[in-house]
């Protein structure tokens, strides 16, 4: 029943495409996280109208298919001249589309932040700055970290779109395995067994943490 | 000095402060009364320039609250405000909720801070609670730990805004005692209360807000006494 084809050399295939959808989402996560606080920032501390441009275009980013996001602007940067790579379009892309969504969970997180508490640090001399790194934003983290969590997964499945800009991440490369040894059920299997294992780590580390900080609530 | 000169502040088109004029000397304690809503709480959050103002001039020590050039950060650290609402910072214990100011304020090192925080802390009776989170303590403790958190910035001025209004009764005592406390080591204050046996025993004077004006004012015995205004009698009356 287990007579399969895949070698060894395969599975270092599979491996290797999983190491290029674990640089996509560390990426995309990473820089995605960053643009996502500065513009959930913005967003909690100015005026809806003040910052109606920034909402439209991160609006256009979660309501475009990330498919269509995709291809255009890997066909837009090619007629730019921009030169860049796919994996660079890859990791542009979907750095902004998690910023996006990112955006909206730091400004939750903060609106939940009670303005009393806010004011109380501004009371003790406390700058703008002050504040917002050492009260606000800590625990506006608290509140953000399970949205957090849930947007970090979800992007490291979606970067499985990019193979359509050619890129061969970790399923592209078990289409292509399948293609050659006409096995799909075993290597859906364990492509899917590998996505977990990049996944669960994610999840437990979050539910740690917000057990942690739950202990002090 | 707190110079309150004419003052006025409006929330849209509500004028909560019609003209306050009041001066705070140094080492002495006001206690503010009066009914909701007559502006006694505002009145706290314009002093230290939390809350812009619409018309007046407020001056501590010289320095113009209101004035675009006047380093509010700079200025609150000389003036220290616990809020009716409890307002810990939750992520942090005890001992670090009182540091954070003076670390990333003043610039002290951990240990100055700790000294300070540790010296404040016992101070309002709360030594033995150094390493626990706020969501364990009681009201009255988190209100204490407010007063020791302003403390810590050794304050020129405390401002008090009901900071008993929202505990149990039985634990409003432990609260004014670290108030009186405070009074009796020369601190000046500006406390709005309800506690109408704490503002007669503390207070220096006593100034009764009404529509969002200085009604009365005097010192406890003038206003508990013999108030010459009826409305400051009939508040008192209902108040006792």
């Amino acid at each position: 029943m287990f007579d399969t084809a895949l070698t060894l050399k395969d599975l270092m295939f599979l491996a290797k495409g999983a190491g290029i959808t674990l640089a996509i989402t560390a990426i995309a996560v990473l820089f995605g996280t960053a643009l996502g606080v500065v513009f959930g920032t913005i967003k909690a501390q100015v005026s809806a109208l003040a910052a109606a441009p920034l909402t439209f275009v991160l609006d256009i980013l979660r309501s475009v298919p990330l498919l269509i996001q995709l291809i255009l602007a890997n066909a837009f940067q090619s007629i730019a001249g921009f030169g860049w790579s796919p994996f660079t379009v890859a990791c542009v892309m979907l750095s902004l589309y998690t910023s996006a969504y990112c955006t909206e969970i730091v400004r939750g997180g903060i609106d939940a932040v009670p303005a009393v508490t806010r004011r109380a640090a501004r009371s003790l001399g406390m700058s703008w700055g002050q504040d917002m790194a050492n009260v606000t934003l800590p625990m506006a983290m608290r509140v953000a970290l399970p949205g957090w969590i849930g947007l970090a997964l979800g992007v490291m499945k979606d970067t499985a779109l990019v193979l359509w800009l050619g890129i061969i991440e970790l399923l592209r490369s078990s289409q292509i395995l399948v293609t050659r040894l006409q096995e799909p059920l075993f290597i859906l299997l364990i492509t899917g067994a590998i996505y977990f294992l990049i996944s669960f780590p994610i999840a437990r580390m979050g539910g740690r943490l917000e057990a942690r900080w739950r202990e002090n609530d | 000095m707190i110079e309150i000169e004419n003052v006025r502040k409006s929330f849209g088109a509500l004028e909560v402060l019609k003209g306050v004029s009041m001066t705070v000397e140094k080492g002495e304690v006001v206690t503010v009364i009066g009914g909701s809503g007559s502006g006694k709480s505002t009145l706290l959050t314009c002093i230290n320039g939390l809350e812009a103002i619409q018309g007046g001039k407020i001056t501590v020590d010289g320095t113009v609250v209101h004035d675009p050039r006047t380093d509010l950060n700079k200025l609150r650290q000389k003036i220290g405000i616990v809020f009716q609402q409890f307002n810990a910072f939750p992520h942090l214990t005890v001992l670090e909720n009182v540091t954070l100011a003076p670390r990333k304020v003043l610039g002290m090192s951990r240990e100055a801070a700790d000294e300070i925080a540790v010296k404040q802390l016992s101070h309002v009776g709360l030594a033995d609670k150094l390493s626990v989170y706020p969501s364990r303590l009681s009201g009255g403790q988190q209100q204490r730990m407010a007063i020791a958190r302003a403390l810590a910035m050794s304050p020129d001025y405390m401002l008090f805004d009901e900071v008993t209004s929202a505990l149990d009764p039985q634990l409003v005592g432990e609260v004014l005692d670290t108030l009186r406390l405070l009074a009796s080591e020369g601190m000046t204050m500006i406390c709005v209360t309800h506690e109408m046996r704490f503002a007669r025993e503390v207070s220096d004077r006593v100034a009764f807000f009404r529509e969002g004006l200085i009604h009365e004012i005097g010192t406890p015995a003038q206003i508990f006494e013999a108030p010459e205004k009826p409305e400051t009698a009939a508040f008192l009356k209902v108040a006792h």
